[in-house]
Order: structure tokens, then C-alpha cells, then sequence
């Protein structure tokens, strides 16, 4: 295999999960899900081979072809997509593992369409992870949003119905009214719309096409666009989700959709504008001057800290999951808003660690409901009894959530902590010391009360949730701490996207 | 042979259409009607790969030297028109058997046939004519026949609507001809080309502005810009499914060709967008007809009446392009030409195959239909995508298209509300997928099975394109762009694309 041919074999597996998928149907259960998984070693296979190709230099490339004269579709390769694709792969096997755990455990409905959107909805997230140009990273974000709408409104109740309004509605409205925008506004200002080490605004910004002012406004409208990223004030889709099966909040709403949003902020803040280019433009005068990303930094830094807060109100385990994720999110659209080299790899970090995090935050909520039939986190009392394996589970994820050795996120958050302090805001390293605070008190006692407290009524007995559901939990906490220790790695291996040269 | 494939698309469904009267037999006419139509989608396509080959075809009737016999012109906009029109009148014609054997008496199908002939003569003829005469007499021929097709729809209403559009489309024809009637006078032809060679639309004579603004308004009417739209929704939401299929997928279409003819082919763009000030008019009536009828599609409970109005918004998104008057703009609103008509006839049929099985459309029928007609209601969800401009599908290459164009005049308000407005068409489709697929069925939907497979390959033959030319658009944008090209005189029209 070619470098080359490794970019579309990657994103044809997933294809090809679908259509087996379909193929089989509900007639073969077991059949269809082991094609799922062999599908999904495959692809894992395939993504870390091309990782060795990218990580040591590599920038592979395969063109599609041309949508529309000058708007091709192309996949190039650099190292903060093959991360977000090895990410989002290798998560998908654990993940399927545990949706057959979960669904059979749930005796859901649909589970050949649930199987099926959720190989489409991987297609999209390595897409996107790959996408060489603009255009297409937008048709990988609008495909993932139509293909998770299948997932997100599963039950087909009136909860459902109601959330997957949301979903649709704030996603597609978000990126048709801002992200199509910004694109077409890059498109007429640029003249390409490549991902280019460096950027492409710089010359234009240059030639006087487009001011330091309308730099600004043309970053808001990526940055609110791509609603994926779920900034405040676009965040509610987020927690509406919930309504969906629990494998769909693990992979799709803490790993591919969400990494999705910030992953392609990151990439438009490295690739289309240019770090170099955000630090130097100023907007205001004289004394008053700022960086044209300063608000986006104040507005991340704001919805971190409120995401916090509404999440410790949150009685229900998912949806206090949900706003922990909205606040994780705001760290790294913060990182790429800070735009120093530290920020930006820190953001592109936190995409690793935080999804090894939340997803195993996620399959715990997922086995708590499936073993124990709990929602609500005050009922949990003394579940720790009779579901030790997912509450240490728990408490492992919950340490690199919030930033703790031994726990990945340590690593991110260190060094977003570090760019807040180059640019000299002090307001938002405060924002970020508080709101770890934050996430102490709203996981911790989670796990505590579990172990700790006696439980309320009759004593438990040891009941775990099924083996497929334990066992990828168990996987992705070690996962978690694992990271930590290859925090060097994954610095080094994106150390050339902060260099501006290829 | 070849040479004469210009007035054989003409000839051949024109003298079809008496001869089924004649025979009389609904089967024997059925099949020469699908051959028929088949045989003209032929031509077009053997017209549009000389035109693609060797340049623009004109055609003398009678061997007539120009100016003072017929000519028939076929160049990239006419034949790239002609093309798709007579594609979808076959592709139509091809679903059309079941579903009128359950809403039109079988004592009436052979007129039936006739009628939709004569109209697809009509259409042909407005594109492939370059006698402004003729234009008028073809759009008769259309007329007149669409009002016979939707008087046939089930229901007593039927008759009223194409009263009702019979009524208001003979001032619009009678407004093209008064028009016609004032540019002979002032050139003494009625050659198109020769009109524009004669007429100095510069030099401010009150005549020629007159007969502009009939022929303009005359056109409106034909086209349903809003406010001239009223007509519209009734006819198609009384029209039987297979007559709403082919007219909304055709006739405004090909109207909106004969406008773009007028404005850049016989008077210049110059003339009516700078010296009138047609395109601020046209792009305010575009947006407020967009924002209107679209917000009028939300609050319809008819899934027919609910197309019909997003069709009347659509109007407004390729006049929108037309009234940028440059490359780019016009590139979009020819573009949407085809992707519009691939969108919304798809979808029409789509509504036909529930009418068939469900016995209605309205809303509160179809819930839960996702479950006994599966594959009719995926057919919805995928045209309904490509009417909201999902990437990947032919709308999101004609709203990319009018978007670039947009902003590269730096018409920012418009580019901003055309998006905010392509957000009403997310609502109406969605309100349909809710209600197939998340709603308990409804009695008449759990009882419905598959729409037949006559129905449901063209039907999917027509949606599968809206996906194809939103990934490939050689032949969609390309072809239009070229055409754009020729009509604002870049390039001489001719040349692969």
C-alpha cells in the first residue's frame, strides 16, 4: 500500500461497513456486527500505517476530483488530522464493541440502521479529518450532521423527535447561515481554498482585500459556524442530544461530531488564517488595541466557566456529561484562539485526551443505565458496590478530565495554561485554574459517593453490566492514564503543524 | 436526416398529438406516447453533442432564408434547456400509466397523452425557436394544453384552478404579445437576432420601453415571480400528481429561459439593468417572494400546496442570478435551471407514488408512511436534502454557485438573507421526514404498500440525479457556464465544455 492508496482505502472501509451492514440486515445479527468489528480492525490497521508515514514526515495526498471548477474534492494528510483519524478509529472499534454489549443488553430497535448511520458518520469524521481544502471539509461536516440525525432521534419518541429538531435545526442553521459563509467570503477574498501551512488570508490581508477588522468578524463566523464546536450561545444541540442511545453520546457527541467542530477550528486558525497571521493583525486603537481573536478567547474562556456551572446543577449523569463536554470543547477553540505554537498544540492535545476521557465517562454512564438502570447521579449511592470495575473506570477518566496526573489531559491543559500566560491573559489562566475546580466538583463525587456512602436501600450485590459493555470501558480508562505518559509523543508528532512549513 | 433534427423535435410530438386522437385507444397510445418521447429525449441529446461538437445549428423552416422565413436556433442555452425538458417529459410520461389510471377516468387517457404532447411541443418550441413570434405561439401551445392537463386533476376543484390560471396566463401571453406587437412595429421583424441588430434599446424611445415592460411582465406571470404567482399553487395542488410532476419541473423553467432570451438575446443587459432598473426590482420582488412563499410552504398541511409554494421561492433564487447580469450570476440561476427542475420534479413524482398508495397528501394521511412505503420516503428525504442545499446534492451547487456570485458584486445583504432563507425550505421538508418516520401511522398509511416499481425507478432515476449532478457537474454547471459565457458574448457558443 502506497501512502497514497492508504488515504482512500481508509475512508472506503467504512463504506464498506455500511453496505455489509445493509447487506445482512437483522437477519444475521451476530454476522453483521462482526463485520462491523473486522471492518473496524481494518481500518485501525490501515490509519496507523499512514500514521508512520505522517508522523515521520509524510504528506500524502489523493485527489477525488473537481466538484465545481476551482472546488475540488481532496484529501491531503497532515499530522493534526492523522491524529483526530487515529482518534476517531481506534475509538470505533471499542465502540462497537460495546454498542452490541448495549443495544442486545437494551434489546433496542433499528439496530441495522443505528450500525449503518454510525459507519456513515465515521466516513465523515475521516473526511473531514483528511480534507485537503475547505470545501471539502464542509461536505464531511454537513455528512456528518445528516448521517448522526438517524442516531440522535433513534427512539422515534417525542423526546427524541423534539431533540433531533434541535440537533438538525442548530447545526445545519449554524453552518449554512455561518460556515457557508465564511467559506464562500475566503473563497472571493483568497482565491483558493486549500489548507496551506502558514495560511492563505495573509497575502490577501496583505494586498488590502480584507481588513484586520473583517479578519475578526471572519473568524466569528467560523467559529460560531462551526457550531459543532458548540460555543456558547450555539451549545444546545449538544445536550439535546442525549436523548440518543448511549453508544452514540460516547462516540459521536464526545468523540467524531464534537472533535469535528474544534478539530476544523484548529485546523482554519493553522491552515486558512495562519497563526502568525492572528497574533499579528490588531483591531481597535491605540491603547485599546487587541488580537483579533481576543474576544473568541474571552467568549471560550466564558463558556468554559458556565458550561461548568450549569454542569454541576445537572442531576442526570448524560446530560452532566454533556455540559462537562461543552466546556472541554471551549478549551480547545480557546487554545486555537490564543493562536501561540504552546496553545495550539495544547488544543490539538486535548483532542486526544479529552475524547480517550469522555468516552470512557460516556460507556460508564452507558453500563450504569444498561447494569443498573440508573439515569440520576444521586440515586448512584453506593453503586460503587455492585459496579466497582465502571466506577474505577469512572474515577480514572474523571482524573484526566479534569487535568490531574496521572490523567492525559494534564498534558493539554498545561500547555493551554502556558499560552494563556504568553499572551498575557491572566483573566483566562484564572478561568482555567477555577474551572478545574469545577470539574473536581462536579466528577469526583461521583465515584466517591459510589465507594463511600452505604446504599440506600437493600444492599447490592456484585452485577456488572455485560462483558461487551465492561470490558471497552475498562480499555479507554487505562487508555486515559496511558496517555500521559506518551504526552511527549503526541507533542513532538505535532510539533511541524505550529512551524508554518510543511 | 441529421441536419433536420431541429424541426423533427418539433414536428414529431406536434403531429403525435392528433394522431392519438384518432386512434383513440388508451393502450396503443400509451405506447406510442412513451416512444414518442422517448424518441425526442433522443434528438436532444444528438442536438445538444453537435452543438457541444461544431457550434450553434440554425435551422431555416422551408428553407426560408432568415429574416423572412422561421429560424430555429439550437446553442448551448437552448439545447442544454431542451435537453432536460424533454428528459423529464419522458421520464414523467415513463411513471405516468399507474398513477393517472387511479386519478384520471380511462375514457380520458388518450386525450391525456395528446395534451401532454402538445405541451411538450410547446416547450421545446419556446426554447429551440428564434422567431419571437413563434416564442408566442409555442407558449400558447404550452398554455393551452397545461390548462386542458390540470382540469383533468379528481377533484371538482381542478377545473376551477386551470380557470383560474387560464384566466391570468391569457393576460400574460396577451401582455407578450402586445409587446411583440410594438418591437415589430418599431423594427419591422420578428427575428430575434435581426430585432436586436435593429433595435437601439439606447436610443430612450418610450415604444421599445413599453413593449419591454409587456413583454417583461407578460413573461412574470409565466414564470410565477411573486406577486404574479397566485395561479400556481392551485394548479398544482389540483393537477393530477404526473401533470404537477412535469409542469413544475418544465414550464417555469422554460419561461425563465424565454426571459433570460429577451433580456440578454433581443435587448441587452445594459438596457434593462442599468438604464431600467430591472434587476434591483427583480432581485427585491426575488427575496420577498423567496422569504414569503417559503414561510407560506411552513404553514401548509398539503404536501402538494406545500411544494407548490417552494417552487414559487425558488423562482426568486434563479432570477436572483439572472438579475446579477454577470458570468457568474447568470452561470447560477441557468445551473439552478436544471438542478430545480431534477428537485422538484423528483420530489412531485415522490408525491405522486404516495398519492397512489395513501389516496391523499395531506400531512395527518402520510404519518408514519416511512414504514410501508420505504423506499418512496427515502426518495423524499434525498430530493427534500437537495432542495435544503445539502452538500452532495445538485441544491448545494446551485446555492454555492449564487453565493460566490453574490459576494463577488459584494451583494452582502442578499448573500446573507439567501442563506437565511434557504433555512425555511430545512423547516417544510423537515416537518415531512418528522411525519414519516417518527409519527404513529396514520390508518390510510398502514394499509399503504411500495409504490410500484414503474413508479418508483423513474422516480429514483430522477432523485439518483439530483446526487450525481451534485458531485459531478460537467454537464450541469459546465454546460451553463458556457452557456453564460455565450450570452453575455465572451465566447462564441460552441466548444466542449
Amino acid at each position: 500500500m502506497t501512502p497514497e492508496n492508504m488515504i482512500w482505502i481508509a475512508m472506503a472501509l467504512p463504506l464498506l461497513a455500511m453496505a455489509l451492514i445493509f447487506l445482512i440486515g437483522e437477519k444475521a445479527p451476530n454476522v453483521r456486527e462482526a463485520c462491523t468489528i473486522g471492518v473496524s480492525f481494518a481500518l485501525f490497521y490501515v490509519t496507523c500505517r499512514l500514521a508512520q508515514v505522517v508522523f515521520s514526515g509524510g504528506r500524502p495526498m489523493w485527489k477525488l476530483g473537481e466538484m465545481l471548477p476551482g472546488f475540488e474534492i481532496g484529501f491531503a494528510v497532515e499530522p493534526l488530522g492523522m491524529l483526530f483519524a487515529l482518534v476517531a478509529s481506534g475509538l470505533w472499534i471499542l465502540t462497537t464493541i460495546y454498542s452490541i454489549g448495549y443495544m442486545r443488553g437494551h434489546h433496542e430497535k433499528h439496530q441495522t440502521r443505528f450500525y449503518a448511520c454510525f459507519a456513515i458518520a465515521i466516513f465523515a469524521a475521516l473526511s473531514a479529518a483528511f480534507a485537503a481544502n475547505l470545501f471539502t471539509l464542509f461536505v464531511a461536516y454537513e455528512l456528518m450532521t445528516i448521517s448522526t440525525y438517524p442516531l440522535v432521534a433513534h427512539h422515534g419518541d417525542e423526546k427524541a423527535k423534539q431533540g433531533g429538531r434541535v440537533y438538525l435545526g442548530i447545526l445545519l442553521s449554524t453552518s449554512v447561515a455561518f460556515f457557508m459563509l465564511a467559506i464562500a467570503w475566503t473563497w472571493v477574498v483568497a482565491g483558493t481554498l486549500d489548507f496551506t501551512p502558514g495560511g492563505i488570508l495573509g497575502q490577501p490581508n496583505v494586498d488590502g482585500k480584507i481588513t484586520d477588522f473583517q479578519l475578526s468578524v471572519l473568524l466569528g463566523l467560523f467559529a460560531f459556524g462551526i457550531g459543532k464546536a458548540a460555543l456558547m450561545p450555539f451549545h444546545r444541540w449538544l445536550p439535546a442530544a442525549m436523548v440518543a442511545p448511549t453508544p452514540v453520546s460516547a462516540l459521536l457527541h464526545a468523540v467524531a461530531v464534537v472533535k469535528v467542530g474544534v478539530f476544523s477550528i484548529l485546523k482554519i486558525v493553522v491552515y486558512v488564517f495562519g497563526i502568525d497571521l492572528i497574533r499579528d493583525s490588531r483591531i481597535g486603537e491605540g491603547a485599546g488595541q487587541v488580537m483579533i481573536s481576543d474576544w473568541l478567547c474571552y467568549v471560550a474562556g466564558a463558556t468554559i466557566l458556565l458550561a461548568s456551572l450549569v454542569a454541576m446543577t445537572k442531576n442526570n449523569l448524560k446530560a452532566r456529561l454533556a455540559y462537562s463536554t461543552i466546556s472541554q470543547l471551549a478549551y480547545i477553540t480557546l487554545g486555537a484562539a490564543l493562536a501561540t505554537p504552546d496553545s495550539i498544540l495544547g488544543g490539538g492535545m486535548h483532542i486526544a485526551m479529552h475524547a480517550v476521557g469522555k468516552i470512557t465517562l460516556f460507556f460508564c454512564a452507558g453500563a450504569i443505565y444498561v447494569g443498573a438502570h440508573k439515569t440520576e447521579i444521586s440515586d448512584m449511592r453506593g453503586l460503587g458496590r455492585a459496579m466497582p470495575l465502571t466506577m474505577g473506570a469512572f474515577l480514572l477518566a474523571s482524573l484526566s478530565i479534569i487535568g490531574l496526573p496521572p490523567g492525559g489531559g494534564a498534558w493539554s491543559k498545561w500547555f493551554l495554561a502556558v499560552g494563556t500566560v504568553d499572551t498575557g491573559h491572566y483573566w483566562l489562566l484564572a478561568a482555567l485554574m477555577v474551572s478545574s475546580l469545577l470539574n473536581i466538583a462536579y466528577l469526583v463525587p461521583i465515584p466517591i459517593r459510589a465507594f463511600m456512602t452505604p446504599p440506600g436501600e437493600a444492599p447490592m450485590k456484585f452485577k456488572e453490566a455485560p462483558l461487551m459493555c465492561v470490558v471497552p470501558l475498562c480499555v479507554t480508562a487505562v487508555g486515559s492514564v496511558v496517555l500521559f505518559f506518551f504526552g511527549n509523543w503526541i507533542y513532538e508528532v505535532l510539533l511541524p503543524i505550529t512551524t508554518g512549513s510543511p | 436526416m441529421i441536419e433536420q433534427l431541429p424541426i423533427l423535435i418539433i414536428v414529431i410530438p406536434l403531429l403525435s398529438a392528433p394522431l392519438f386522437v384518432l386512434i383513440g385507444n388508451r393502450k396503443i397510445v400509451q405506447l406510442l406516447a412513451l416512444a414518442v418521447s422517448w424518441v425526442v429525449f433522443g434528438i436532444a441529446i444528438a442536438l445538444l453533442s453537435r452543438v457541444l461538437e461544431r457550434g450553434p445549428i440554425s435551422y431555416e423552416l422551408g428553407n426560408w432564408p432568415s429574416p423572412y422565413g422561421i429560424v430555429y436556433v439550437v446553442d448551448y442555452l437552448s439545447s442544454f434547456v431542451i435537453l432536460f425538458v424533454s428528459a423529464l417529459g419522458a421520464i414523467v410520461l415513463t411513471y405516468a400509466p399507474p398513477s393517472i389510471k387511479q386519478e384520471i377516468p380511462l375514457s380520458k387517457h388518450y386525450l391525456f397523452y395528446a395534451m401532454y404532447l402538445l405541451c411538450l411541443t410547446g416547450l421545446l418550441g419556446m426554447c429551440i425557436t428564434g422567431d419571437l413570434f413563434n416564442v408566442f405561439v409555442f407558449l400558447e401551445i404550452s398554455s393551452l394544453s397545461s390548462y386542458a392537463l390540470i382540469s383533468l386533476g379528481k377533484t371538482r376543484r381542478a377545473p376551477v384552478a386551470a380557470l383560474h390560471y387560464l384566466i391570468i396566463g391569457t393576460v400574460g401571453a396577451t401582455f407578450f404579445l402586445i409587446g411583440i406587437g410594438l418591437l415589430y412595429q418599431m423594427t419591422g421583424t420578428l427575428n430575434m437576432a435581426d430585432i436586436a441588430s435593429r433595435v437601439n434599446p439606447d436610443s430612450g424611445s418610450r415604444t421599445i420601453l413599453v413593449a419591454f415592460a409587456f413583454m417583461t411582465v407578460g413573461l412574470s406571470v409565466k414564470m410565477a415571480v411573486f406577486p404574479l404567482h397566485t395561479w400556481l399553487p392551485n394548479a398544482y395542488t389540483q393537477a393530477p400528481s404526473v401533470v404537477t410532476s412535469f409542469i413544475a419541473a418544465t414550464a417555469t423553467k422554460v419561461s425563465v429561459y424565454a426571459f433570460i432570451r429577451l433580456v440578454f438575446g433581443i435587448f441587452t443587459p445594459q438596457f434593462a439593468f442599468e438604464k431600467l432598473p430591472l434587476d434591483q426590482a427583480l432581485m427585491v420582488f426575488s427575496l420577498i417572494g423567496i422569504f414569503v412563499a417559503s414561510t407560506a410552504a411552513i404553514y401548509q398541511t398539503d404536501v402538494k400546496r406545500m411544494l407548490a409554494y417552494s417552487s414559487v421561492a425558488q423562482i426568486g433564487y434563479m432570477l436572483l442570478g439572472v438579475s446579477m447580469a454577470n458570468v457568474s450570476g447568470l452561470t447560477a440561476g441557468i445551473t439552478h435551471l436544471f438542478n430545480h427542475a431534477l428537485i422538484k420534479g423528483g420530489l412531485f413524482m415522490v408525491v405522486g407514488c404516495f398519492a397512489l398508495r395513501i389516496g391523499s397528501v395531506k400531512l395527518d394521511d402520510l404519518r408514519g408512511a416511512g414504514k410501508t412505503m420505504p423506499l418512496t420516503s427515502f426518495a423524499w428525504v434525498i430530493g427534500g436534502l437537495g432542495l435544503i442545499g445539502v452538500p452532495m446534492t445538485a441544491g448545494f451547487i446551485s446555492k454555492w454557485l449564487l453565493l460566490t456570485a453574490a459576494l463577488e458584486l459584494n451583494w452582502w445583504p442578499v448573500a446573507v438573507l439567501m442563506l437565511f432563507s434557504s433555512l425555511l425550505a430545512l423547516i417544510y421538508i423537515w416537518r415531512v421526514v418528522e411525519v414519516l418516520y417518527l409519527a404513529e401511522p396514520s390508518a390510510r398509511a398502514k394499509s399503504a404498500r411500495e409504490a410500484p416499481l414503474m413508479m418508483l425507478v423513474p422516480t429514483y432515476v430522477v432523485i439518483g440525479a439530483t446526487i450525481v449532478f451534485g458531485c459531478w457537474t460537467v454537464y450541469s454547471a459546465g454546460l451553463a457556464h458556457n452557456a453564460a459565457m455565450a450570452l453575455t458574448g465572451l465566447v462564441e457558443s460552441g466548444g466542449m465544455p
